[in-house]
């Protein structure tokens, strides 16, 4: 039987509320922390949006009904309940969290390593006391298969063309892919070891280099966990601004994600002109922005930048030049049975598996999964906005949300620019220590930073999450019964990001 | 029906009055190439000719430096024009580009790339990552540039490097390649 959303969230209310905002976090101890576990299996509803540590404590963030909580346990002993029994997708996490804390998740239905290859000065790098290193690189191990015929693909970690390096191991039979695992943490740069003491202002510059195709996005994130914790009020002018960025930034990934994958599917000239429109998106954000990318725009407290003279009308003249192509670019997608052949039916992530796995953004939102962090649980400016959502779950699902979401940002992007508030670009951040949360919907789906802030303001623990952390997973079962020529397209499809999960 | 001048006319005309959607080429500042002219020897010179083939190779970067060399391969700036192009192995290249700090998970790889080359190649690294760690200087997790690992030929700095200095590192590349120019008596 599931567990109403009201009785899952008394149960959470019976640990103690920490003064997390704009969410309550409540410490479970042990015994409610495994009456939380029971009451997930019970409630597949609720969505797991992330599971992370400190010395000595682990924490979760879980949608419940309408609710956003976070839960604590504390690990004395290096250990704790796993969540990968009741929840798949924290199997990652807890791979991740043994890495960095060296605690251990009890029942974790997956114990190998994941960010740590064994090649770092020490083990579990962000505990009270981490260890010493191996004296030897170990060899990862593999999921067995077995069955007549199978063999083993290995790919990377370098590829065949620019992109990040992670393996993937495909299990093939003839052409079919049986199963494919992915490896990742070849990226792992220690981010949040190289966040925590400092100021929030210093941490920004890794929240902004956690990912750089969503560097406004996870900026903004970050900035609102701080400003949350914090109390700061941020002016209306850089929220305005925030936003223009971000929707921004939403328009040129999406048809950099679109054009790729047509290119992908053999189709170069969709390709090509959606890499000219994302040309001239970049040039007038540079215009307006002074960064192409518009890196380090974003910091707690507001923006670092007004528009420069000239930005406004080059951000216009860039989205009536993305306006005015799209429905070309749209009847050229259409109308090619060759382009549908190849993504139709293609790389299908099933909506169940996409709700169990809690997948944002367009990877959630072709799957059925109706979430966007813009619209709920929301943040200022944006006000309603139409998000499209399909069922089928396959590659050409996801690039068809990517078409029909440009149309909105412009939209949205128009609306910002035309009602740009007069005043200050940004508040004074107080001083002080707290606890915040941050949610920003970005191109790949909502961005969630967490942090904690001593009395003196500097940053005593913070956890940026990523929307890959829940694509990954599925794009392992996306793949499955496929054929490995099709691997480029539904990886495109999904574009999961390397760095943003490597840490 | 139509003869095929009748289609091409106006295919011809649009081309020929329509402002091409390329980019003039930047221009490669001379110290530049005439600092790699000096790394190359002469029969390096002769074997690499007017043309590179570039193998990438992320060494930890965040993403944005791929997106600015993507950018550099857009109709836009169209590094091919220039005799510049990716090859997917190590083994077809005569340019190792590297972005990112060098983490400690990505070193071996990236020796195994190097391996990988024939030679004469050159060494290129993207990026204030690639330089020296760039922000992430000092964690336990990197190297802090490519520099640990490998000879650097050339650096091409940004955070990230915007495609138009992508290009300007290549051309210098290509330039110091070049048949010396005869002096003028
Ligand atoms: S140089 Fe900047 S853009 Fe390039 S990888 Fe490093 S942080 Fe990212």
């Amino acid at each position: 039987m599931s567990t109403e959303p009201e009785a899952l969230l008394r149960l959470i209310r019976h640990g103690q509320e920490q003064p997390c905002r704009p969410h309550p976090r409540h410490l479970l101890d042990r015994s409610q922390w495994a009456a939380l576990v029971e009451a997930l299996a019970a409630s597949p509803e609720v969505a797991l949006l992330g599971l992370w540590a400190e010395p000595a404590m682990v924490h979760a963030a879980l949608v419940i009904g309408t609710e956003i909580r976070l839960v604590s346990c504390a690990a004395p002993e290096g250990r704790y309940q796993g969540l990968s029994p009741v929840r798949p997708a924290a199997a990652w996490f807890e791979r991740m969290i043994r890495d960095l804390w060296g605690l251990v998740a009890e029942d974790g239905i997956d114990q190998r390593p994941w960010l740590d290859h064994g090649r770092w000065p020490a083990t579990g790098p962000l505990a009270l006391r981490p260890g010493p290193a191996p004296l030897s690189v170990p060899q990862p191990v593999f999921l067995p298969v077995e069955g007549e015929g199978v063999h083993q693909i290995p790919v990377g970690p370098v590829h065949a063309g620019v992109i990040e390096p992670g393996h993937f191991r495909f299990h093939v039979q003839g052409e079919t892919v049986v199963r494919l695992e992915v490896r990742l943490g070849y990226v792992h740069k220690g981010q949040i070891g190289l966040m925590l003491g400092r100021p929030p202002r210093a941490a920004a510059r890794f929240a902004a280099r956690l990912s750089g195709d969503s560097t406004v996005a996870h900026s903004w994130a970050f900035a609102q966990a701080v400003e949350a914790a914090t109390g700061a009020e941020v002016p209306p002018r850089a929220l305005a601004l925030r936003a223009l960025m971000a929707e921004l930034e939403r328009l040129h990934n999406h048809l950099n994600d679109w054009g790729f994958a047509c290119n992908d599917a053999a189709f170069a000239w969709p390709h090509a002109r959606a890499g000219a429109l994302r040309e001239a998106l970049l040039r007038a954000a540079a215009a307006a922005f002074g960064h192409r990318l518009m890196m380090d725009r974003v910091v707690p407290g507001g923006v670092t930048d007004d528009l420069r003279p000239g930005g406004a009308a080059a951000i216009e003249a860039a989205l009536e030049a993305v306006a005015a192509e799209l429905p070309r670019l749209a009847s050229v997608y259409e109308g090619h049975a060759s382009l549908a052949d190849r993504v139709v039916g293609t790389g299908t992530v099933a909506p169940a598996l996409a709700a169990r796995f809690a997948a944002g953004g367009v990877v959630g939102r072709a799957s059925g999964r109706d979430f966007d962090a813009r619209r709920w649980p929301g943040y200022a400016p944006y006000g309603a906005l139409t998000v499209p959502v399909l069922a089928e779950g396959d590659v050409d699902a996801r690039l068809r949300l990517r078409l029909a979401e440009i149309g909105e940002s412009i939209r949205l992007a128009r609306g910002f620019l035309e009602g740009l508030p007069e005043g200050p670009l940004a508040a004074p951040l107080p001083q002080r220590g707290g606890e915040g949360l941050g949610l920003v919907e970005g191109f790949r789906g909502e961005c969630l930073h967490w942090v904690a802030l001593d009395d003196g303001g500097l940053l005593r623990a913070a956890f940026p999450r990523d929307p890959s952390w829940l694509h990954w997973p599925l794009l392992e079962a996306a793949i499955e019964g496929n054929i490995v020529a099709d691997f480029p397209l539904i990886n495109k499809s999904i574009n999961g990001s390397y760095s943003g999960v490597d840490l | 029906m139509r003869g095929w001048r009748d289609m091409l006319w106006p295919q011809l005309a649009r081309g020929l009055f329509s402002r091409p959607l390329t980019d003039p080429a930047p221009a490669v500042p001379e110290v530049v190439a005439e600092a790699l002219a000096v790394r190359l020897e002469e029969a390096a010179r002769v074997r690499l000719g007017r043309s590179l083939a570039i193998r990438h190779v992320d060494a930890g970067s965040c993403n944005g430096c791929e997106l600015e060399i993507h950018a550099a391969g857009n109709v836009v700036h169209d590094l091919e024009r220039f005799g510049l192009r990716f090859v997917a192995s190590p083994r077809h290249a005569d340019v190792l580009l590297v972005t990112g700090p060098l983490t400690r998970n990505m070193r071996e790889a990236l020796e195994r790339t190097a391996a990988c080359m024939p030679e004469p190649c050159w060494v290129v690294a993207v990026g204030d990552c690639a330089a020296d760690g760039g922000v992430f200087k000092g964690s336990p997790a990197v190297e802090g540039g490519i520099g640990t690992a490998l000879p650097v030929d050339l650096l091409i700095p940004g955070c990230p490097p915007t495609p138009r200095q992508l290009l300007e590192g290549l051309l210098a590349l290509l330039e110091a390649q070049a048949e010396p120019k005869p002096k003028p008596d």
